[in-house]
């Protein structure tokens, strides 16, 4: 993004984490409510890219090694399967979701209850901050219509 | 709003396409048809174009499984579901070109979700930014800047604007099958209110699953998780949409369809929200946001819920189990990486037993509808056939558990609704009949027309 841009940039989905980047701009004279704000975006884009690229990798390491491991118990090759693995294996990479799911079951819970705090504390400073640059720009404009 | 115009019609395409090759019975390409219906996921269950009666109609399904977009909620399901839109007076006619136009479009599966991605890209993307074209998601860089003329476009795919037609249309059908002469200026005050309330709901729905949605192959194009609008933007949209909506169904209508907007809104976004992280009791509250609007219709027509409001609510609740069950066998892997708790996942068996139960509580619930005087006996007897074949549908799932029969079952429920709200529609035992009190199976569709004419 240039650097000129007065504005935040939003790039294309993380290959891991499949989030998209915001690159934000810190205008010359930040109020202290507007480094908050930034500081709070921030750290909730480092908080879930770093949450969900581990994730993924662990579902995709997770679901190879239940690949192997099953293929190598009916004692097929990985590579002649990889093409029929989707379909031959629907029941049992259904057991591999379940089994997923229920493992990472307490670590959504606490990511849930993180990403709702977080997500409502930056809603709120957002509105705070257009609140003061809308009171802002009215004081201006009341002060260049008396002139 | 131009570029959802103009990719509404390979859409349709598809989708015709893909009901004729339901119809048809054509059992092989399994993989472009599953891609076409994780891509098109959306688009499907949104927009189903069939030739019924030498008229289109348009139906759509908006389950979000995982994301129950049940009417009024969610995504995935629950909201999402499902409601089709049955609406006698506000049929679209739509031209439809002949099917092989369709090969064409099928040659790319993707090509209906690139294009109006491609569309959006252009016209929000800065001059100054190179276009990082690899992938269809990979388009570069872009500014935060709201784009002014795209704003109707971003705030319809915020409120999940096909669904809440979905929604305000079984509002309707609610209303229609209500015992009282029909009036008009209260029928457009509810569907109006309801409309908003459900965009209200949809949006904050989006506004709580952020980073989930970017997650999901279903999910990952909507206006939050792009950037093309802010958090807070969002919310304030919500709220104009749900204070006046519930506002004009509380002093328009009545306070007690206002109050079950209001839950349902509630019910949607701080029950079913929150719950499709934690549990799989998320279906039946998302089931039970699905049942509310016919309800609400009927008791804006009414102001009382009686017994004939909870049957049809019940209908609508035993149909989402179905659709939703049978949507949410194909999804599984992308639910277990989300995060999401649905009963596809982690309890297979009770998914498909429910599937199958509900199924057949459909044909018990019709014939309920005469006892309660909504309907006449003709109308258990009519729908008796497609009841039956969704509930064979169900059987076949339960017992083959595989994405074909998945698949069938998803597709059936997407006509079933429709059908068997218009068979009840036009065997509504009219007012006058009531006063009578005789019984013309024959005549009941003409006295209803009747009664439709304010």
């Amino acid at each position: 993004p240039p650097a000129h841009s007065g504005r935040d940039w939003i790039g294309p989905p993380d290959p891991h984490s499949h989030l998209r980047p915001i690159i934000f701009h810190v205008p010359a004279r930040e109020s202290a409510l507007e480094r908050r704000l930034r500081e709070a975006r921030q750290e909730a884009q480092a908080s879930n890219q770093r949450f969900w690229a581990r994730h993924n990798r662990a579902f995709r390491q997770e679901k190879e090694e239940f690949i192997y491991s099953r293929l190598k118990a009916k004692g097929l090759e990985m590579r002649d399967e990889s093409g029929q693995k989707a379909t031959l294996n629907a029941e049992e990479m259904a057991e591999f979701y379940k089994e997923f799911l229920n493992k990472n079951l307490k670590k959504h819970l606490q990511y849930n209850r993180d990403w709702y705090k977080r997500n409502f504390r930056i809603t709120f400073l957002m509105g705070q901050v257009a609140l003061v640059r809308a009171l802002r720009w009215l004081r201006w404009r009341k002060k260049n219509v008396e002139q | 709003m131009s570029a959802a115009r103009r990719c509404r019609l390979p859409r349709a395409l598809a989708g015709l396409f893909v009901w004729h090759l339901r119809n048809t019975g054509v059992r092989q390409m399994p993989c472009q048809l599953m891609h076409l219906y994780h891509v098109a996921n959306d688009r499907l269950i949104t927009f189903q174009y069939f030739n019924f009666l030498k008229r289109m109609y348009v139906t759509q399904c908006n389950k979000d499984l995982s994301q129950r977009a049940k009417p009024k909620s969610d995504s995935i399901v629950s909201p999402s579901h499902e409601l089709q839109q049955f609406d006698q007076e506000k049929k679209v006619v739509h031209k439809i070109s002949p099917v092989s136009a369709v090969h064409q479009l099928w040659s790319e599966p993707t090509s209906s979700n690139k294009w109006g991605e491609l569309k959006s890209a252009a016209e929000t993307e800065d001059s100054g930014i190179p276009v990082g074209a690899k992938s269809k998601e990979d388009r570069g860089w872009k500014e935060m800047k709201l784009q002014l003329d795209d704003l109707p476009g971003i705030l319809a795919r915020l409120s999940k604007i096909k669904l809440t037609a979905l929604v305000v249309s079984t509002t309707s059908a609610g209303f229609a099958m209500a015992p009282v002469p029909f009036e008009l200026t209260c029928f457009l005050l509810a569907s109006l209110g309801t409309g908003l309330a459900s965009c209200a709901a949809n949006s904050i729905n989006q506004f709580f699953e952020v980073p989930f949605d970017s997650n999901m192959n279903r999910t990952k194009n909507r206006p939050l998780v792009r950037g093309q609008i802010s958090p807070l933007l969002a919310v304030c949209f919500a709220a104009s949409c749900g204070i006046p909506g519930i506002a004009l169904l509380t002093l328009g209508v009545n306070p007690l369809t206002g109050a079950l907007g209001a839950f349902n809104i509630f019910l949607y976004t701080c029950c079913y929200t929150p719950l499709k992280r934690m549990s799989i009791a998320n279906t039946w509250v998302g089931a039970v946001v699905g049942a509310i609007p016919p309800v609400m219709g009927w008791t804006a027509a009414t102001g009382s819920l009686d017994a004939g409001a909870l049957l049809l609510g019940g209908i609508l609740y035993s149909w989402q189990f179905p659709h939703f069950n049978a949507l949410s066998w194909g999804l599984r892997e992308d639910y277990s990486r989300g995060g999401y708790c649905m009963m596809s996942v982690t309890h297979p068996g009770l998914c498909r037993r429910v599937a199958l139960r509900h199924c057949l509580a459909l044909i018990g619930l019709s014939a309920v509808a005469p006892v309660l005087d909504i309907t006449t006996w003709t109308f258990p007897v009519i729908s008796l056939p497609i009841n039956l074949y969704i509930s064979y549908l169900g059987f076949r799932f339960y017992k083959d558990a595989d994405r074909s029969s998945s698949r069938k079952l998803f597709f059936c429920s997407l006509w079933h609704l429709p059908m068997l709200l218009l068979v009840m529609f036009t065997c509504k035992k009219s007012v006058l009949e009531k006063e009578d009190k005789g019984d013309l199976p024959g005549g009941s569709h003409e006295t209803a027309m009747e009664i439709r004419l304010p």
